[in-house]
């Protein structure tokens, strides 16, 4: 019963109850999103140490370490989940994620992924993609909102991307686990996101489901930028350009997969194993 | 792989606002309720067979009043799967408001034919207090009804819902809520008649209140509310809104990372919930003639719930068929075996818990499915 915010988390000063932020996100300095610095500690335990790390915008970056490394926490701080105690976070060169809210960050762009397949288990695969288009998202706009012939023909479009065109019309609760992945990331998508965080996209995924993932983000990839938290090395050398590699809370190494693969240290705290 | 699509994208089946069955039902029930009921207890003489009893017509009036309050707990409880422990002191709101207009239309007829209320005498009170302040106004006391619940439940959830109190936690709060204000509602210094509460009114805006004519309206604004506390309902769960709320009700952190805050998602319904059971409340304490601190009792809230859960939650009409069978069984268990009634809403809850999850509702369509 943690409150999780104080006082109202409103820079632009706008109502309160629009929690739309308009402001575009400035990437003219080439990265998406910096973060400098992170420390996040749960009771004396840092799950974050001082972790500084920066994605370029278009890039598909992975992230991998063992168990307890803070990739989940990363992810928290950067979608607004936890506040982090020292460091910032910044989306573009504007946007300081540490002051926004869930909502609010999610409509400036950034989409996330649980690590167990989220989604809205009693509405239809149609109904889950609806509910995540990008638009005015307030109460009095729902109350009246009708979807326009764009925006259908839109969700379309995505139906058929994710491959569930004929399930459109099946509750979400009824597909199997990996097109349950797949709506999500589905519905990430009608957010228009610039920035997706996938954490293990083909977490339980046969074979044949994690190759259709990869090629699926592989039609993502310069579209947006990705982050990626995965264990399955063959995925992830499947699909990824740089890999991070965490580890008690910072950054171990970086650099391509071959490179990471022939790191000492790396081998020692997580592939050795 | 299908031969031929009909269609390269995707258009979904629009779901229509009531079947056609639908509509002739309401429209049934509508002119029943409208029309015939009126009729039947206020033209019919009393010796013919048809003719209603006033005892008939007020516990009906009663029971549409509770069905009211059951639609607005399914708002809640259905579709947003925020379970309230603390309706009851929404709808004993809206019935002190309006009991405050009662009150004051008592006139000098009470027993000690003051200007005050007979309570008021009694305490040697001299003059109302601040907060009884234009309740002889019939149009304030109407804006009372829908204000007081309002704001309290505006106020009460904008605090517990920024905090993110959810599930028991929640339910808890709101049974601390309704038992503090009946604590509150019992002292006399309060200015709400204490623990006799507001009785023996004997007119609004001029007309007796035990006349049939004043009674056959009270009914009909009664199944009138009902009616259209259905159909917004209705317009509520076929919108978008409606689909945001059972998301908030399935996985809101999907639906915060969607981009939606849901804070003002449950204030809206939570309050919306809280102003139709302050108006179901102003429609009963007319009919029933009586208002006291006992309607905030937790246990009155409870019923509520079980109401709902009887009927079927997060259906249309499960939370009517709900709260009439139970309130049935409950006339009927009170006047032939008073002692019983508790074990018996006790065991209905139990069994409803454990064997019909969806209530009335779901039973008859798991029937209906297995016939087919």
């Amino acid at each position: 019963m943690k409150p999780a915010h104080d006082e109202p988390l409103n820079p632009s000063g706008a109502s309160s109850i629009g929690h739309v932020v308009t402001e575009a996100v400035d990437t003219s300095h080439g990265p998406i999103l910096y973060l400098d610095d992170i420390t996040v500690s749960f009771d004396g335990f840092k799950a974050l140490n001082k972790l500084t790390l920066t994605v370029d915008e278009g890039e598909l970056r992975c992230i991998i370490g063992p168990n307890g490394a803070g990739k989940t926490t990363m992810m928290d701080v950067i979608t607004g989940k936890t506040r982090p105690d020292a460091g910032s976070a910044f989306f573009g060169q504007s946007i300081d994620l540490t002051r926004l809210t869930e909502a609010e960050i999610a409509h400036a762009g950034i989409g996330r992924k649980f690590q167990k397949p989220t989604v809205f288990e009693n509405h239809t695969v149609f109904e889950n993609l609806e509910l995540a288009i990008k638009t005015d998202k307030r109460v009095w706009a729902s109350l009246r909102a009708r979807l326009g012939d764009e925006q259908l023909d839109r969700i379309s479009e995505t139906l058929r991307t994710i491959d569930l065109l004929e399930q459109a019309d099946r509750a979400a609760g009824l597909l199997s686990h990996g097109q349950k992945q797949w709506l999500e990331i589905g519905m990430l998508l009608m957010q228009e996101p610039q920035l997706l965080l996938l954490d293990e996209p083909v977490a339980g995924m046969t074979d044949e489901e994690t190759a259709k993932t990869a090629q699926l983000l592989k039609t993502l990839e310069g579209s947006c930028s990705i982050v990626v938290v995965e264990h399955d090395m063959e995925f992830i050398d499947e699909i990824a350009s740089t890999v991070t590699v965490l580890h008690e809370g910072s950054v171990l190494a970086e650099g391509g997969m071959n490179e990471i693969k022939s790191d000492e240290r790396v081998i020692e705290v997580y592939l050795g194993r | 792989m299908k031969s031929e699509p009909l269609s390269l994208n995707y258009r979904p089946v629009e779901q229509p606002f009531f079947t056609k069955t639908g509509w002739t039902v309401v429209a049934v029930l509508a002119l029943v309720a409208l029309v015939i009921v009126p009729i039947l207890y206020v033209a019919v003489p009393q010796e013919h067979p048809l003719h209603l009893s006033a005892y008939t017509v007020t516990l009906v009036g009663k029971i549409l009043c509770y069905c009211i309050v059951a639609c607005a707990m399914n708002l809640i409880w259905g579709y947003t799967g925020i379970l309230s422990l603390g309706h009851g002191l929404f709808f004993a709101l809206g019935g002190y408001a309006f009991g405050m207009y009662l009150m004051r239309q008592i006139g000098r007829d009470g027993q000690y034919q003051s200007d005050l209320p007979d309570f008021m005498v009694f305490l040697d009170w001299k003059e109302y207090p601040w907060h009884w302040a234009g309740t002889d106004s019939f149009l304030w006391a109407l804006m009372l009804v829908v204000l007081v619940p309002g704001l309290l439940a505006f106020v009460f959830g904008f605090f517990a819902f920024r905090s993110r109190i959810k599930g028991v936690y929640f339910s808890i709060i709101t049974q601390a809520l309704t038992f503090a204000f009946m604590l509150l509602f019992f002292r006399n210094e309060t200015g709400f008649g204490g623990n006799n509460g507001f009785t023996d009114f004997k007119r609004i805006l001029g007309f007796d209140v035990t006349s049939p004519g004043m009674r056959a309206t009270l009914f009909a604004l009664s199944a009138a509310a009902l009616l259209g506390a259905v159909v917004m309902t209705r317009y509520l769960e076929r919108s978008k809104t409606g689909r945001v709320l059972r998301a908030i009700r399935d996985s809101e952190s999907r639906l915060m990372f969607s981009g939606y805050n849901p804070l003002w998602y449950k204030l809206f319904i939570w309050t919306l919930s809280a102003v139709m059971c302050g108006i179901a409340g102003a429609l009963y304490v007319p009919q029933v003639g009586i208002i006291n601190p006992s309607e905030m009792s937790p246990a009155n809230s409870i019923e509520i719930a079980v109401w709902v859960a009887v009927g079927g939650r997060g259906t249309l009409i499960g939370p009517l068929l709900g709260a009439s069978t139970v309130n049935g069984a409950k006339s009927f268990f009170t006047q032939s075996f008073p002692e019983y009634w508790l074990f018996f809403l006790g065991l209905l809850f139990i069994l409803v818990t454990l064997f019909m999850p969806k209530g009335i509702v779901g039973l008859v369509n798991r029937i209906m499915k297995r016939d087919q």
